[in-house]
């Protein structure tokens, strides 16, 4: 250990060096390192969680996953790179991570000031509390004087603020880096409310050592949309990934899954012809296989399998598609057709 | 015949000392000056390439969020610049506190670990080699995230005598509520600090003169207590206490010290006064015995001994590194972001940083302001150094 | 006759000033505050160490695989010994563990000779310097394997000790040859390297470490040019090593400023250049004078790897804190702690030692 080991790495690390942003240079670095590095949460069952083996699974994971099955051909090529709140930014505008994938909102100042480009939504979420039942709270509302503990740097943060002064409340607030440490600190009794992304709220409630005595209360003060986001400037990149999202939306809506994804390939449906690469090439202009659609839904499934599996009914949080429904049965997901 | 004294041949002129040198420093100015620009020029790519804000306008731009420990009023309305003076303060505040009591704390375990006492010198010694050589970090993680979580919940809090409150929350005190009157308290102090210097002006002077002494200490003392308490007296106890109160989640009113100030309060002073413990043995031995036995014979007691001569020369070999400690104490209250306090580093460096986006400005902004209370404290030291530096004659 | 004067022989000294009795006299009882003082350590001692005992030890659980195991009460060891593998090695794959131990057996075994006393000074010097070099490069190679036919182990899955160690040992080897150049740029008569390198040692000691962390990972990759990046390691290590640097050359400057002015006279007058000067003349007394300021800086730098957390690599201090945290073993901070603290503890303390006992063997004329 010494000055030839950080010259040895650095000369490995420059010759591997990657990252460019301009148009197109993204997908040829990821194409030239044989993964996709993707920032995720670091430790949000359903999202991005990584167990004792160091293996991941959540929603913000398949989407990384979908990525690479897109790119290569094979799901699996993904480096996971787990980010705070705090970190997540600067993670992704220096090319540390090529896609970040953590729960992150979508807002004007994210971007345009920030330097962010939103790929899509994957999740409509909103900001919720979770209270322990012995307090008897009802309602946000009676949250006058409460302390409330949240993630640092998050709009959350800023909702939280906003919400208690519109409604003339007392706040004390409690800031960490880790959404861990606030799940500990409101077991702990250090504040009696923990607020974040309802979906978050779920999540963290499992984690907990007795969840049956916390509850999600009613009122959500904020519109969360969560999506997948990239660097401003490669639009190319850009597209891959909004594309990669929409291909598992019309893959639900047109009903074709991870199972049925073959068969469906002797489909007489123009749509899903043209969905799994069956009529008219469809890779070419994105720089990807003809048939990378049909892969994205083989390996990691459409979108509604998705959602059952990391944080639906196949799942330990049980969350409710609600507004993640398909627009055609009264939520809010819908993607461009492939044409 | 004598030969001719060779005239020295002048070396080339790339082995002239002075020609090297200002090539030295040329090329050195140049290549610093040149990696400047280059990171210069880069950032300032960047910045462009990704639609990244910069320049220091978001200073005045609203915040949105609030912040649980502040000591000038602040709302979430305020300006991220405002959050600076925020955190800034409670930066000074925990660091203050910090270096007060961890002196005191360096203090008694240095002299206890001198001690004859073979008990209490390796007790002291076994704190010293304990704290020592465990991170900081890890100290002040066990304080909040074991030791101060197993406090009770505000409905079950230790209270003493229904005014001070310990529970998971904080230490809540009552806090002073100054009234019409307390002026004349505070002129009385005034006096009394003045009255206090004139004494002992005069008192030396008398030493001096006719080597009377006069017992300065306990008049000053009776003084700057007693006229104040007097004139308080006087003017009917202008002051009132605000007593918290549990009211809906928590206490409310009074003074609370959170448990995120309290851990890194402990964890800072614990951890610096073993280094202190070290400087002061040092400079107390550093004092050779022969000073004690001549004082002694000279026939003055043992405590005045302690006081006229080995502390005023311990001092001199304290101080510098005493200096060093109060500085790495206010550079390691930046651990306060790992807990949640809102110091500089957590509050702006991280908070900010975040919601803004504009990573070089906060940054550049915190270690400026941790730059300059360095200089700060050294050229006070520094001055404090050269007046109690060792005059030879 | 005159009577014959036999002296007495020597009574033995009085009870109380010799055995067990006289040195509890002496330096327990010898005044009445010392008996005071006494008596209340005792008195806190007794409060304190048997439950801490009890807890530590007698009512502790040492065996089982998971949390029932633990009885109440007492301390639960089987948390760390469910996690101990993960606090040593990190992510590191399991099936490759074993390139990490023999990483730290070669260590081990390459450096034992420095440690005895017996091997010549010139065999010490070159084996060190040859550690320095070769070393660093075996134990990469080992490590991130990608050559020689061992599977490649990414940077990220490096954690526990593993990566501690690592980290300080980086931060030191690299921060001791950029410490030197820069006291010897601070005591040079040339006023403007002077200047810059009083600058930048200035500069990085009069910030924390945590902000230079944030720096390099936050801020150093818009210093680069687009499409450069470092692995989020190596940047951490670039801000520990410049961090460390500035401390380095503070120490090296000491040793440099003790150094006679007749020693650079007399390389002088034998017409030795600078570089010679100081190579060969000044450098290597003033470095075995500093060793136990190097090692006390090592200290610090082994204790400040913590730090790394924070800017989310996984140290020994961040994958216990992590383990507290996971929804299994909730409950069990504390063992963590103390834990990692007696595991940081063990190192600087024997390193600490290990510096005393130089400073003793070094005093080679220098101090009068």
């Amino acid at each position: 250990m010494n000055p030839l080991k950080t010259f040895a790495t650095a000369t490995v690390l420059l010759l591997t060096a990657s990252g460019v942003a301009q148009a197109g240079a993204t997908l040829d670095a990821i194409k030239k390192n044989g993964f996709i590095k993707c920032g995720v949460s670091d430790g949000l069952p359903g999202f991005s969680y990584a167990d004792e083996k160091g293996n991941y699974s959540g929603i913000d994971v398949d989407v990384c996953r979908a990525v690479a099955a897109a790119v290569f051909g094979d799901a699996t090529k993904v480096k996971f790179t787990p980010l705070t709140a705090k970190e997540r930014l600067t993670a992704l505008q220096s090319g540390e991570i090529d896609v970040l994938s953590r729960n992150t909102t979508w807002t004007s100042s994210r971007d345009s000031a920030q330097g962010m480009n939103f790929a899509g939504v994957t999740y409509y979420d909103g900001q919720g509390f979770l209270v322990n039942k012995k307090l008897g709270v009802k309602s946000a509302k009676q949250l006058d004087g409460a302390t409330v503990c949240v993630q640092a740097g998050t709009t959350t943060e800023l909702n939280l603020s906003d919400y208690f002064r519109t409604n003339k409340m007392k706040l004390t607030p409690i800031t960490y880096d880790k959404s861990d440490e606030s799940a500990k600190s409101l077991e702990a009794g250090r504040c009696d409310v923990l607020t974040s992304d309802q979906s978050q709220l779920y999540a963290q409630r499992i984690k907990l050592a007795k969840p049956d005595e916390y509850v999600v209360l009613p009122e959500v003060i904020s519109k969360e949309p969560l999506g997948p986001v990239v660097r401003h400037g490669d639009d190319d990149w850009f597209d891959i990934v909004k594309w990669t999202l929409f291909v598992m939306v019309n893959a639900e809506e047109l009903g074709v899954n991870s199972k049925n994804v073959e068969e469906m390939k002797k489909s007489t449906n123009p749509d899903v012809k043209r969905l799994l690469g069956v009529e008219g090439d469809k890779g070419k202009d994105f720089g990807l296989a003809n048939d990378w659609m049909a892969v994205v839904i083989k390996q990691v499934g459409n979108y509604g399998e998705i959602f059952e599996r990391n944080v639906g009914q196949g799942s330990p949080l049980k969350i409710q598609r609600g507004l993640n429904a398909l627009w055609n049965q009264g939520g809010l997901q819908y993607a461009p057709p492939v044409r | 015949m004598t030969e001719p004294i060779p005239t020295p041949v002048k070396p080339p002129f790339w082995n002239d000392p002075q020609v090297r040198a200002i090539v030295f420093q040329a090329i050195a100015l140049v290549a610093t000056v040149a990696f400047g620009l280059y990171i210069f020029d880069n950032t300032q790519a960047n910045l462009r390439r990704l639609g990244i804000a910069s320049g220091f306008g978001f200073l005045s731009s609203p915040s949105g969020f609030d912040i649980i420990q502040s000591l000038i009023p602040y709302s979430a309305t305020s300006s991220y610049g405002r959050v600076f003076w925020v955190a800034l303060l409670n930066t000074l505040l925990v660091s203050a506190l910090g270096v007060v009591l961890a002196t005191l704390l360096g203090f008694v375990i240095g002299v206890a670990r001198l001690s004859r006492n073979w008990l209490i010198s390796r007790l002291a010694l076994a704190y010293i080699e304990t704290f020592r050589n465990i991170p900081l970090l890890l100290q002040i993680f066990f304080w909040y995230f074991a030791v101060l979580r197993a406090m009770p919940a505000p409905r079950q809090s230790l209270s003493l005598g229904e005014t001070v409150f310990l529970n998971i929350r904080g230490l809540y005190l009552p806090a002073p509520e100054i009234q019409t009157g307390f002026g004349w308290v505070l002129a009385a102090f005034g006096i009394a600090a003045v009255l206090t210097t004139l004494l002992a002006r005069w008192a030396r002077r008398r030493q001096r003169a006719t080597g009377q002494q006069f017992p300065i200490l306990s008049v000053a003392l009776a003084l700057l207590l007693g006229l104040p308490l007097l004139t308080f007296w006087l003017a009917g106890s202008p002051l009132a206490w605000q007593v918290p109160e549990l009211q809906g989640f928590n206490f409310r009113g009074g003074w609370v010290i959170i448990p995120e100030m309290a851990s890194l309060l402990l964890a800072l002073t614990i951890y610096t006064a073993t280094f202190i413990a070290e400087i002061v043995r040092a400079g107390i031995q550093a004092v050779s015995h022969g000073q004690t036995e001549a004082s002694l014979s000279l026939g003055l007691t043992s405590s005045l001994t302690l006081r006229l001569i080995i502390l005023p020369q311990a001092l001199r070999v304290i101080i510098p590194p005493l200096t060093n400690q109060y500085l790495n104490l206010t550079k390691n209250s930046s651990l306060a972001a790992a807990i949640g306090y809102p110091d500089l580093v957590s509050a702006f460096a991280g908070t900010v940083l975040n919601q803004t986006g504009q990573a070089i400005e906060c940054i550049a902004i915190t270690m400026a302001v941790y730059l300059t209370i360095s200089l700060l404290i050294s050229l006070m030291m520094n001055w404090y150094n050269r007046r109690v530096a060792l005059v030879e004659r | 006759m005159a009577e014959s004067r036999v002296p007495h022989s020597n009574l033995p000294p009085p009870a109380s000033t010799v055995g067990v009795v006289g040195w509890l006299r002496r330096n327990l009882f010898s005044s009445p505050l010392n008996v005071i003082l006494t008596l209340l350590a005792v008195y806190l001692l007794f409060v304190a160490l048997p439950p801490l005992l009890r807890w530590a030890f007698l009512d502790a659980s040492w065996d089982g695989d998971n949390r029932d195991a633990c009885r109440p009460g007492g301390a639960c060891w089987v948390f760390i010994r469910v996690h101990f593998d993960q606090f040593m090695y990190g992510f590191y794959p399991d099936g490759q563990r074993w390139r990490v131990n023999a990483a730290v057996l070669l260590l081990i075994l390459g450096a034992a000779p420095l440690f005895v006393r017996a091997v010549s000074s010139k065999f010490k010097i070159r084996l060190g310097l040859g550690l320095l070099i070769a070393y660093p490069l075996i134990a990469f190679i080992l490590l991130k394997g990608g050559m020689t036919g061992l599977p490649v182990v990414d940077t990220s899955q490096w954690g526990g000790l593993l990566l501690t160690l690592v980290i300080a040992g980086v931060g030191m080897t690299a921060a001791l040859p950029l410490g030197v150049l820069l006291a010897l740029g601070r005591r040079s008569r040339l006023p403007a390297i002077q200047t810059l390198c009083v600058t930048f040692i200035e500069l990085w000691r009069g910030v924390p470490l945590i902000t230079v962390l944030f720096m390099s990972s936050v801020m150093l990759p818009l210093f680069l040019p687009a499409g450069m990046n470092f692995d989020k390691l190596l940047r951490a290590l670039i801000g520990v090593t410049l961090f460390q640097a500035a401390y380095m050359a503070e120490v090296v400057r000491g040793g440099l400023q003790a150094i006679p002015k007749g020693q650079f006279e007399a390389a002088a007058a034998l017409g030795l250049g600078y570089w010679k000067t100081m190579g060969l003349i000044v450098l290597p007394q003033a470095l075995k004078l500093v060793i136990p300021g190097i090692v006390n800086t090592f200290i610090a730098l082994f204790k400040d790897t913590s730090l790394v957390l924070i800017i989310g690599l996984f140290d020994l201090m961040n994958i216990v804190h992590n383990a507290t945290t996971n929804p299994a073993w909730l409950g069990f901070s504390t063992e963590g702690y103390i834990f990692a603290a007696v595991v940081y503890w063990l190192f600087c303390f024997g390193m600490s030692r290990y510096s005393q006992n130089l400073e003793k063997h070094l005093h080679t004329g220098h101090k009068r």
